[in-house]
């Protein structure tokens, strides 16, 4: 029921939307070590309160975007492309 | 003494009602009747019913208790032609012709309940009693029996999920609540240009105002309302009546049930509206709250704004001799109403002093100040009461107001805090919410007047925060009580609630103050355990009517004032709300839209018997039933065989990165593909697991075409973007899903290149300009075609590609060529014999290119592409993995999909693997299977034992490819 | 027993003293205790596997000095929140053994607590919708009987007899091909499981503290060595975090980070109306769960809202998504009405298995990442987290979910096994 403002489309129900993860993770080289591909590919910030996030606008312009989000109010701080 | 029933329309009774048109229905097997405007409570009050229903644990008698949502008692058991409701709240259900009514939740009849023996043990019983006992020997021999007799309505086996109706609406300003605080703000904001709409549960705007006596303007409150309601319409202002706000969602959503549609708009006569609003306010008003003595739970004991409001709305008086017992002033009214109806009344007010006592004499009324009733006497209905003085009174109708709850819920769903009022007795709205305003009664306006300027405030867009009232002490009049300034009544009075009596807090639940205090004494103090450990306010009235008192009890019971002990939360729906209503009409396919093939009438002429392999509609085979497989194997293997393969999708990456990110996707380097060459790849997960497999086909240095598993494009074509866009210039490459554009068909068989021959598309067809795993365009009916060399049955095979809208011709042509169709079994038992996988059948979440034999590409490249690193953990690297095989069946029957390989260690089994894939395979005519085995690939030749559901099967380990290995088949 | 152990015994003759002594002799389930400055092992979390923990460390290690802290009140997180349901149908050999130690030990909890649980094995049937559904069905089906756990797979014609209120018309969205059942499976009264849990701890001398948050840890040499909460600051030799819904919050005021991403899962509840469901019925391919509690109520829910969130706060969209296939199911539901909806936060992992065992700074243990499917959990949890803290070594059956398995690349994926967690 939430209303994301896609920055391509204008504001939308959430249910177009899909959440793909922490926002500002870099994907290792592949001669990184065991735990920091782990790092990568498991941890998660689990921000209890303002949050980066990405999401792809799947039933909409299919762009991947960022959004901050505070996940204890669901209030929606930010939504930036993440590719110019 | 007579009990309730209707009178005349004297004074102005019964506004609500159509005398001319009478209803009949039944109550219990009664007949009765009613009239047109009548709930089925009024009805039945009217026809001098007092007994609706029992309690939950004690099985005792209930009467109607209220005239709203609000209600606890009277839930009964609705049939009618077109609809049955098990747990219908009789005051807020209107009255229709042919309803067949029954009470609930008696052994027998409301009247005669078998079970109210359990009243007698009530003692042994109290809150939580279960978790003390039903232990020995075991909790399952008494289940069945508490089961019995737990339930309030039953459902009928026979019912039919109704259609219901949905809407979605997006607004500037939502008004919830239709009484003069709502009116005033929706007027307000529609006269400064916002579009409004204003929702209302009842039939006609006004709120209280249709029942109670006021002056707005130098009109009677009716009136006033119904201008009201012309100038709302006439200034744009969407109204929607029957309409209760249910919830309120993130983002100012609010969900709305609307009823009293007719059948042909909606099968259960209601709406579910999905409104966004800009802002919202809340004028949802109070409910009144009821007075704790003894026994306040029999029938006859009633809210005494719902015995005014059955009395003025549809005329029926609930009793002769009429105790008002309050704690304000605002049950005043009542008592001067129901004496001009013809009732004698005596007012019991529990404060020393009242404005309003002295004209109520004048008027022949008993007023007992300082005095409160401690116990109502009577069985099973009310009889009298005794007064905390000593003074007895009879009466059959005991009307109660011990305050005013204000109906806060919606402000608590958007995240408000409230908090506790001292000075009216009542829990408010405390810290503003964002996008939300309360105004009115339901944020403590004192007075009609307040609650007036607050909506006008609220509806400017002014703040409407609580304050001291600037509009001065207006006379408090006795025929008017809204708008003197004492109708709050302060904190409850806890006096009658102690000691050994018995004092009800929550009617439906049976929760009595002594429960409350045993909750304390075990220390379930804090309000949360309290509510859980004796459910008060967890029954279908999600405890409108106790929870104050309860909060009350428990303040005063753990030495703490009201505010210290908190709220618990509310949660929606505000009223219990249909499930048909929820689903709305997202019943049968709408639910998951099935996928259909452009082709599927041909398939359903040809006799297919389809089945679903995820959301798509596909032929299994052609025939009555799955013998026709093992004939649909043979004819493509050895003649020539059409099968529909457009569900394999063709996904375009188009640009100068495309290679590049076909490098990046895929495990199998496609960047060296030559134009006009095909490439069977696995593309992986970043878990290094085969995320899909798929064939590419390069057009052009620029321009890639990819095939994927049926069921999995939309899937394929979102993983694609998804690192489009995180590592590729978005003006460099392009991603096009055509899936839909095309139709393909492919055609299969020694003899295939006859067939294709046949269909006249325009290309070479020698095997050296179209050679295996090459591509070429042509046309087909004049339009763009194209041919693929490419194979998933192990035979020579074309797949041919053309617009979605000439599949039909395709394949009529084909057919009328000599092709005979194939089903996706067949493909199945094909593929198969070839050991050619199915990803996300014979492969799992954990298979990696290695455990395959495709372990080439992880050893040979040393640039990025998905999965890369996850090929090289301890994990990836172990020892013992489960690896794809062949397994050859030991007997003349298939083994199973899904048994499991066995090894003995430690006298324990374990499972070492399983099989995916099984079958009788045709051409070698006996059984073949596929799957998973831990180091597979090192131990061909080996016997295994395989378990399925405590059967024993025996099965060597062999190559997963059991026809024609060298792929001479392919080029025959 | 003792004359006092006797009196706070609870059965059916207390009931009937009590009742003629007017409730007075009645004693609290557990006393509020202010927090000591020192103990040998602090829990932080007062939910099902916190109190578990903290009676098992007393029970089966003897530890007297244990305490117990809940920032709010105890069991009001997803132990009080969840739909009750309790199974060990699981794929993976480990995971087998976990949630089947955990049904075991519900079977004899409410005699061992005596604290009636209301402990109900009215069996689960987990419905395929397919022929494909089937096969899925039957690879799981038979990891579970290899591993232990008696599974029957039903034909369509048993499956409809088990539950007659299911549509058996094969124009539904979703038709009856059969489904697999484990007979041992039931439902629990949620609540009952926490404050029995606590009632036991109490009288073992644990030391109960609510409305005690952690607000920082303190170390010394590397090591916890105390806790820093609203209350004071609390020392003790080892600290165990069981803390669904806040996993990440605390392993922040510690200074790491977990592979645990939290969302809302929703819980509905109906009208209570007379029993019409005997048995708790699944569909993996939609996901919804419906059992029907001893009350009457229809207690249900469905798939994860995948938007992080720690509102506990349901999203209409989701409930709409859960209700529709409920009554396509079951079409005779659909004239009953939703009464109840609420969220709870469950920390999901990545392949759907809990993790137990150190954390990455010493002295401070997890017990976290159970999704949604912690409640069927809390005996074995409970005891195996006690085991941890109590010998600062893993239990056999606990090592297989140590922290360090993302690290190996060894998950234990129930997420993908075609099991419904």
């Amino acid at each position: 029921m939430q209303k994301f403002p896609c920055p391509f489309c204008g504001p939308r129900a959430d249910r177009e939307f899909r959440y793909g993860g922490d926002a500002g993770k870099q994907r290792p080289a592949r001669d990184c070590s065991d735990a920091e591909w782990a790092r990568y590919r498991y941890q998660r910030a689990n921000t209890r309160g303002v949050a980066r996030e990405l999401w792809l606008h799947a039933d909409g312009c299919a762009r991947w975007i960022e959004i901050e989000r505070d996940t204890t109010t669901h209030a929606v701080i930010a939504a930036r492309p993440l590719a110019p | 003494m007579s009990g309730p029933q209707r009178v005349d329309d004297s004074n102005g009774n019964g506004r609500d009602i159509d005398r001319s048109r009478r209803l009949d229905f039944s109550f219990d097997g009664q007949a009765m009747s009613g009239f047109t405007g009548d709930t089925i409570a009024s009805a039945l009050l009217a026809n001098g019913v007092r007994l609706v229903g029992r309690s939950f644990k004690y099985h005792r008698p209930r009467g109607i208790f209220t005239a709203g949502g609000e209600e606890p008692n009277a839930i009964v058991d609705l049939r009618q032609p077109q609809r049955h409701d098990p747990n219908t709240r009789a005051t807020i259900e209107p009255l229709q012709d042919a309803m067949t009514i029954r009470s609930t939740h008696a052994r027998g009849t409301a009247q005669r309940d078998r079970f109210s023996f359990l009243d007698r043990f009530a003692r042994f019983i109290p809150a939580g009693f279960y978790y003390k006992t039903f232990m020995w020997p075991r909790f399952r021999l008494y289940e069945d029996s508490i089961r019995a007799l737990a339930g309030i309505g039953r459902v009928d086996s026979n019912a039919r999920a109704p259609r219901s109706r949905q809407q979605f609406l997006n607004v500037d300003l939502c008004v919830i609540g239709g009484g003069p605080a709502g009116i005033t703000a929706a007027l307000a904001a529609a006269r400064s240009g916002r579009e409004v709409l204003l929702v209302d549960d009842q039939t006609r705007l006004g709120g209280s105002l249709r029942w109670r006596n006021a002056q707005l303007d130098g009109f009677p409150g009716i009136e006033w309302s119904a201008k009201k309601g012309a100038e709302l319409r006439a200034a744009g202002v969407r109204i929607l009546s029957q309409t209760t706000a249910v919830g309120i969602y993130d983002h100012n959503a609010v969900v709305l049930v609307e009823k009293g549609l007719p059948p042909a708009q909606s099968a259960n006569g209601e709406r579910l509206w999905q409104v966004r609003a800009g802002s919202i306010i809340l004028a949802s008003g109070a409910i009144e709250r009821p007075l704790l003595f003894e026994n306040n739970d029999r029938p006859g004991v009633m809210l005494a704004d719902a015995v005014l409001r059955y009395l003025r709305s549809y005329a029926v008086r609930c009793g002769e001799r009429v105790v008002v017992a309050t704690s304000n002033d605002s049950a005043y009214e009542v008592a001067h109403e129901l004496t001009a109806a013809g009732a004698h009344c005596v007012i019991v007010d529990a404060r020393s002093h009242s404005v309003l006592a002295d004209t109520a004499r004048a008027a022949g009324i008993d007023v007992h100040l300082g005095d409160s009733i401690d116990s109502a006497l009577g069985r099973p209905q009310v009889e009298g009461a005794r007064l905390a003085s000593g003074t007895r009174l009879e009466a059959d109708l005991i009307a109660v107001s011990g305050g005013w709850t204000p109906l806060i819920h919606l402000y608590c769903h958007a995240r408000g805090k409230p908090r506790w009022d001292d000075r009216i007795g009542a829990l408010v709205p405390g810290d503003s919410v964002a996008g939300l305003q309360v105004a009115g009664v339901a944020n403590g306006a004192r007075t009609l007047d307040e609650a007036i300027e607050q909506g006008s405030r609220a509806g400017s867009g002014a703040p409407t925060a609580l304050r001291e009232s600037s509009l001065g002490s207006p006379q408090p009049s006795a025929l008017s009580p809204m708008q003197s300034t004492d109708f709050w009544g302060g904190t409850p009075n806890l006096q009658a609630a102690s000691g050994h009596r018995r004092v009800w807090v929550d009617l439906q639940h049976d929760v009595t103050t002594k429960d409350i205090e045993l909750a304390v004494r075990e220390n379930f103090a804090s309000v949360e355990h309290l509510k859980r450990y004796t459910t008060l306010g967890m029954a279908t009235d999600q405890g409108k009517t106790s929870n104050v008192n309860g909060l009350a009890i428990l303040a005063a019971q753990t030495g703490r004032g009201i505010d210290a002990v908190g709220v618990t939360t509310f949660r929606p729906p505000f009223v219990p709300v249909s499930l048909a209503t929820i689903s709305s009409r997202n019943l049968g396919e709408l639910q998951v839209p099935v996928r259909r093939l452009a082709a599927e009438n041909v398939h359903r002429e040809e006799g297919a018997y389809f089945r679903e392999y995820g959301d798509l509609l596909r032929p299994a085979w052609y025939g009555r039933d799955a013998s026709a497989i093992p004939r649909e194997c043979r004819q493509a293997r050895s003649g020539v065989a059409v099968f529909d393969a457009s569900s394999l999708g063709k996904i375009e990456v188009i640009g100068a990165q495309a290679a590049a990110l076909l490098d990046f996707i895929f495990y199998t380097r496609m960047s060296t593909l030559a134009p006009g060459r095909l490439r069977y790849g696995l593309a992986l997960a970043e878990s290094g697991a085969i995320f899909d497999d798929g064939v590419v086909l390069r057009l052009a240095p620029d321009h890639f075409v990819v095939s994927c598993s049926s069921g999995h494009v939309a899937a394929m074509v979102a993983h694609l973007e998804e690192w489009r866009q995180d590592r590729f210039d978005l003006a460099k490459v392009f991603i096009h899903d055509a899936s839909a554009h095309w139709a393909t068909m492919a055609v299969s068989g020694p003899q295939s290149k006859r067939v294709v021959a046949a269909l006249d598309l325009g290309i070479a067809l020698d095997d050296v300009q179209l050679p295996h795993m090459a591509a070429s365009a042509g046309t087909f009916a004049g339009r763009a075609a194209r041919v693929a060399r490419v194979s998933f049955t192990g035979e020579r095979c074309y797949e041919i590609a053309v617009p979605a809208r000439l599949a039909a011709d395709l394949w009529h042509k084909a057919r009328a060529a000599g092709a005979e169709p194939i089903g996706v079994e067949t493909l199945g038992v094909l593929r198969a014999e070839k050991g050619y996988i199915f990803v996300g059948q014979d492969t799992d979440s954990e298979t990696m290119p290695h455990d395959i034999g495709m372990g080439g590409a992880r050893d040979k490249r040393g640039d990025a592409y998905v999965g890369d690193r996850s090929l090289f953990t301890p994990f990836a690297k172990r020892e013992g993995r489960k690896q794809l095989v062949g397994i050859a069946a030991a007997g003349l029957e298939p083994i199973p999909v899904g048994a499991h390989a066995l090894e003995q260690a430690n006298g324990k089994r374990r499972s070492v693997g399983y099989v995916t894939s099984s079958c009788l395979s045709p051409a070698l005519d006996r059984p073949i299977a596929l799957g998973l085995v831990e180091r597979g690939r090192k131990r061909l030749g080996e016997e295994l034992q395989f378990e399925h559901l405590g059967l024993r099967f025996t099965g060597t380990l062999v190559g997963s490819c059991f026809l024609d290995l060298s792929g001479a088949r392919l080029h025959a | 027993m003792t004359d006092a152990m006797r009196k706070r015994h609870y059965s059916a003759w207390s009931l009937f003293r009590e009742g003629l002594r007017g409730q007075r002799g009645w004693t609290p389930a557990w006393r509020d205790r202010d927090p000591k400055p020192g103990y040998d092992v602090v829990i932080i979390g007062g939910g099902g596997h916190g109190l578990a923990t903290a009676y098992y460390l007393a029970k089966q290690h003897g530890l007297k000095r244990v305490a117990l802290l809940e920032r709010g009140w105890i069991g009001g997180g997803n132990t009080g929140r969840n739909t009750t349901i309790i199974r060990s149908n699981y794929f993976y050999p480990q995971s087998a053994a976990l949630y089947d130690l955990s049904v075991n030990l519900y079977e004899g909890l409410t005699r061992e607590l005596n604290y009636n649980i209301m402990f109900s094995q009215r069996g689960l049937i987990e419905i395929a919708h397919s022929e494909g559904d089937l096969e899925m069905m039957a690879r799981a089906a038979n990891a579970m009987r290899i591993n232990g756990i008696p599974i029957e797979l039903l034909s369509r014609e048993q499956t409809l007899a088990l539950a007659p209120l299911l549509d058996p018309s094969p124009n539904t969205r979703w038709p009856v091909r059969g489904a697999l059942q484990q007979r041992r499976a039931g439902t629990a009264r949620h609540d009952a499981v926490a404050w029995g849990y606590a009632r036991a701890a109490d009288a073992l001398g644990v030391h109960i503290i609510q409305n005690c948050e952690v607000t920082g840890f303190e170390l010394a040499a590397g090591r916890i060595a105390a806790v820093k909460t609203s209350r004071g600051t609390i020392h003790a030799e080892r600290f165990g975090m069981a803390v669904a819904g806040s996993s990440s919050a605390v392993a922040k005021l510690a200074g790491f980070e977990l592979p645990i991403q939290s969302y809302t899962l929703q819980a509905m509840v109906s009208e209570p109306v007379k029993p019409c469901l005997d048995t708790i019925v699944l569909s993996s391919t939609n996901g919804v769960y419906v059992s029907q509690s001893d009350k009457g109520e229809l207690v249900f829910g469905g798939n994860l809202d995948r938007c992080p969130s720690y509102m506990q706060r349901g999203s209409f969209r989701v409930s709409q998504s859960v209700i529709a296939p409920l009554i396509e199911m079951f079409p005779a539901f659909a004239t009953l009405k939703l009464m109840r909806q609420w969220g709870g936060v469950v920390d999901t992992t990545p392949d759907n298995s809990p993790i137990i065992g150190p954390s990455p700074i010493p002295g401070l243990f997890l017990n976290c990442g159970w999704g949604t499917g912690g409640f069927k959990a809390i005996p074995a949890g409970g005891t195996l987290f006690a085991h941890v803290l109590a010998t600062g070594q893993h239990h056999p059956l606990s090592e297989p979910f140590d922290l360090s398995r993302f690290e190996s690349g060894e998950l234990i994926d129930e997420a993908h096994a075609g099991v419904v967690h």
